[in-house]
């Protein structure tokens, strides 16, 4: 069963924390979003392996966009 | 010999330096330092903490009505009522009221958060402040500077540094003193509802909007139009998509320019003998009242809505209605998360921050229809 994280929020990712393959278990920190100067981390909703990263460190994201896949 | 040197120590400022100038360095001084070291509100606590040390220099003449600079400063900039609208226009610019136009019932949530600037007008004017007075304190609530500073002006300047900063300071000391009357306020459980994701907001909404508010609070309060015309003249700029320079420069240039000229000025206004005085605490007691109030009754309102609806709104959005952008939309996405790591609030609560900006100039425009 795959899960998509999708940005909760628009706004800028600074630092993703996971390489595609690698194992997470759900609520560790994923990623860091900046929005209204402020750090957001996502965390994993769900455990398992990080399948695809479709974004990287510095861009910009909607509302909604995906950022990675985990099976 | 000796006559002579006296003569010219009389000529110092130090001869005519009275202890209550000093006690006014001392607080134009914290402020820089809580500016410096502690990053409180630095783009106005620190030329407004400049401001007081030099109006307290005896002699300098710089707010000499009609000749000194910061007087200048002072008159043109915001007794002409120049400075505050201008700001609007900035900040306008900055907005994005998506938030808002996705999910238009948490406007409620905005108004809801002035509360505390009427119940404390109330309190204001029964401990002895004449309404005019009582307003200005009032409006401290809304956690707004500019509105405080163009209220101030109008109803009662000899408020306006004091008012002013306890505005700026309680928008800096957000997030120390709201959450813990949010804790209060809400269960563990409330704040891990999970709001229900907006809809998808059209461009052509964004455009309109601007437009739209600007004629229904106009038209329904004309003395709010000086802030909220240029207030929503710059999210026009913003969202019209065709006017990127002055986009650009009204929330970049021309704030960071005006923002430059008003705090000197303020600070200016406390000079010892009219700030040292027992109202001053009064004050800053009523205005931490207000806000507190404000905050609370933000929240009742979120929880009152959510007796009557069906999908429910985190009571803690309540909060962020007070206007201090966007100190209190970030408090409410932060108690949030604490409660629930993947509770992503900050966009939902941008929309009663931004309806709080808007609820704050309306209740400025009212005391000042019914007071001036």
């Amino acid at each position: 069963m795959a899960e998509d994280i999708l940005a909760p929020l628009a706004g800028k990712i600074i630092k993703i924390h996971v390489a595609p393959g690698a194992t997470v278990e759900e609520d560790d920190e994923v990623l860091i979003i900046e929005a209204m100067k402020m750090e957001t981390p996502i965390f994993a909703p769900c455990d398992g392996t990080i399948k695809a990263l479709k974004l990287k460190e510095g861009d910009e994201v909607e509302e909604d966009d995906l950022i990675a896949v985990i099976e | 010999m000796v006559d002579l040197f006296s003569m010219l120590f009389k000529t110092t400022g130090l001869f005519h330096l009275t202890p209550g100038m000093i006690v006014m360095w001392m607080i134009g001084l914290t402020l820089i330092y809580l500016a410096v070291s502690k990053g409180y509100e630095p783009l106005l606590l620190l030329p407004i903490g400049f401001g007081i040390l030099l109006v307290n220099l005896p002699l300098a003449g710089l707010m000499e009505p009609n000749e000194g600079l910061v007087w200048r400063f002072y008159h043109y900039g915001i007794q002409w009522e120049v400075i505050p609208p201008l700001i609007f226009l900035g900040l306008g610019a900055l907005t994005d009221f998506g938030p808002l136009i996705a999910n238009p019932r948490l406007i409620f949530l905005g108004a809801g958060a002035q509360a505390g600037v009427y119940f404390t007008f109330f309190i204001a004017h029964a401990m002895g402040f004449d309404l005019r007075e009582a307003a200005t304190i009032g409006i401290i609530g809304g956690a707004d500077g500019p509105t405080t500073i163009f209220l101030a002006t109008k109803l009662a300047p000899q408020l306006l540094g004091s008012c002013a900063v306890a505005a700026y300071s309680y928008m800096a000391l957000v997030p120390i003193i709201q959450p813990p009357i949010m804790r209060m306020m809400t269960t563990e459980a409330e704040r891990k509802i999970r709001m229900k994701k907006g809809r998808k907001v059209k461009k052509r909404e964004k455009l309109f909007f601007p437009l739209v508010s600007m004629f229904i609070i106009i038209l329904l309060v004309p003395a709010s139009a000086p802030l909220i015309s240029m207030f929503m003249l710059g999210n026009l700029f913003r969202e019209s998509g065709v006017v990127e320079r002055l986009n650009h420069v009204a929330q970049n240039d021309l704030l960071n320019i005006v923002t430059l000229f008003l705090g000197l000025p303020v600070g200016a206004t406390m000079h010892a003998d009219s700030f040292l005085q027992p109202k001053v605490i009064f004050i800053f007691v009523l205005g931490l009242v207000a806000f507190s109030i404000s905050t609370m009754t933000g929240i009742l309102l979120a929880k009152l809505m959510n007796l009557f609806s069906k999908s429910k709104i985190n009571p803690l959005l309540g909060a962020a209605g007070v206007s201090a952008v966007p100190m209190a939309a970030r408090v409410a996405h932060k108690m949030g998360q604490e409660a629930d790591k993947k509770n992503y609030l900050l966009m939902y609560a941008m929309g009663p921050n931004v309806a709080g900006v808007i609820g704050t100039v309306i209740a400025a425009g009212i005391f000042l229809t019914m007071l001036s």
